[in-house]
């Protein structure tokens, strides 16, 4: 049967460690599983913008509005990379953004919690984005080349995220109490919800056995959930502040930090839409796709007023 | 492009086990056309292709190719072609156009074993 062979060059492409480009053959499931997770990305880089964005204009000096606002076009950035990747396997933007809209499609959890101090920005770039690198240098290797590429590019940006956000720690860290418990603050709630932006457990990732096998991903959630909190935990010593981890303690044995438990019924009440802030950050996304209608209307409307213009001056 | 695509979302949690939906792939009427970006870095060097976007014209495409791919100086002259008007070769005709290549050695300078003495020609 030549469909039987189309599956075995493909997975022989993969196990050979060749990329998969857009108009080769692939699976059905192998391009339902990038789409979904493709997208699922590009969203979150949208969404991610929100959190931020609340503090664009209450930043404490004119230097870190400015690197705030750079960050915050960064991520726009990078969402258009992410969708321009899922396009290439054949769904419309429009779609991917309507099923954003309708609820339908889903981001990271992370952005549905709310970001109460300015302390909050530099957890988010240090822990946030910190946990985000772990995982996009892994899909640097990713097999699909695309996606690969667009991951090449936001790494390159994104390692100025997760060090502007230690250094705005670094400078509360440094100041008067106030300033200080703000800090520790932000760090403390920042924390567990870091952690669970790697995933479910292992043992309960339905996902991740294909996934692996196609080389979507090439580390298992509980993995990059490790190295993350192996980095931090050294991280940390040096802004004086305590990760809120009664069960935090370095293993001799296993060379590697033992650590507590995710609450992960708030995970799955996060996942379902029943976090803090799901429905504001979805109306945030329709507000701001409903009332950019005209604009998008006029320059289509523009470009077609253009166009005629030329063909008529030609005949 | 047409294809029928079973969807499953991220957060098809294993609790709420649903089969996906079916959907076909829609029409993108709607969107801005799709143009591909080509960087030269610097002078002297070629255009590269760097990604693509949606804009409604061409200067609009140059616009937001210069907001995405140049904020960190990449670049010093942009070029924006409508992807539809890339036209590709095909993965499976890779074989009849590339494998002729293969036996033909000679056509590289390594191919020749020349005495030490004019070792750098």
């Amino acid at each position: 049967m030549p469909t039987v062979d189309f599956e075995k060059i493909f997975q022989s492409k993969i196990d050979d460690d060749q990329k998969i480009e857009p108009l080769e053959w692939m699976p059905d499931a192998y391009r339902k599983t990038n789409i979904r997770q493709i997208s699922q990305h590009a969203h979150s880089e949208v969404v991610g913008m929100l959190p931020e964005g609340n503090w664009i204009t209450r930043a404490p000096s004119l230097k870190r509005k400015a690197i705030l606002l750079a960050k915050v076009q960064d991520e726009g950035g990078h969402g258009l990379y992410l969708y321009s990747a899922a396009e290439t396997l054949g769904m419309s933007r429009e779609e991917m953004i309507n099923d954003l809209h309708a609820g339908k499609a889903k981001y990271s959890s992370i952005f549905n919690y709310p970001t109460l101090s300015w302390a909050d920005i530099g957890a988010i770039g240090w822990l946030v984005d910190g946990a985000a690198i772990m995982n996009q240098v892994m899909l640097t290797r990713t097999s699909y080349g695309p996606y690969a590429r667009a991951m090449v590019r936001i790494c390159k940006e994104e390692s100025f995220h997760q060090r502007q956000g230690f250094e705005a720690l670094l400078m509360l860290s440094r100041g008067s109490k106030e300033q200080k418990d703000m800090c520790q603050d932000a760090i403390n709630r920042w924390w567990w919800p870091s952690l669970m932006m790697f995933g479910p457990r292992d043992s309960e990732s339905t996902n991740s056995d294909q996934s692996m096998k196609w080389k979507i991903k090439r580390k298992s959630n509980d993995e990059l959930r490790q190295n993350f909190v192996d980095m931090i935990a050294e991280q940390i010593k040096t802004l004086g502040m305590k990760l809120p981890d009664d069960k935090l303690k370095w293993n001799e044995a296993k060379g590697h930090y033992d650590w507590g438990e995710i609450n992960w019924d708030e995970f799955w009440e996060v996942v379902k839409g029943n976090g803090a802030c799901n429905k504001q950050r979805l109306d945030a996304r329709r507000k701001a796709w409903a009332e950019g209608a005209w604009v998008r209307e006029a320059a289509a409307a523009h470009a077609e007023k253009q166009k005629k213009k030329t063909t008529a001056s030609a005949a | 492009m047409h294809f029928n695509l079973r969807i499953f979302r991220y957060g098809d949690i294993p609790e709420d086990k649903s089969g996906g939906e079916l959907q076909q792939s829609a029409s993108t009427k709607n969107d801005w056309p799709l143009w591909e970006v080509f960087i030269r870095s610097k002078q002297g060097l070629d255009h590269k292709h760097v990604g693509s976007l949606h804009a409604a014209d061409a200067q609009m495409a140059i616009e937001n190719a210069r907001d995405v791919y140049t904020r960190r100086m990449e670049g010093v002259s942009i070029w924006v072609v409508e992807s539809k008007h890339v036209h590709a070769s095909l993965p499976e005709e890779a074989g009849s156009l590339y494998d002729p290549a293969q036996d033909k050695i000679y056509r590289h300078p390594t191919f020749y074993d020349l005495p030490d003495e004019v070792n750098h020609m």
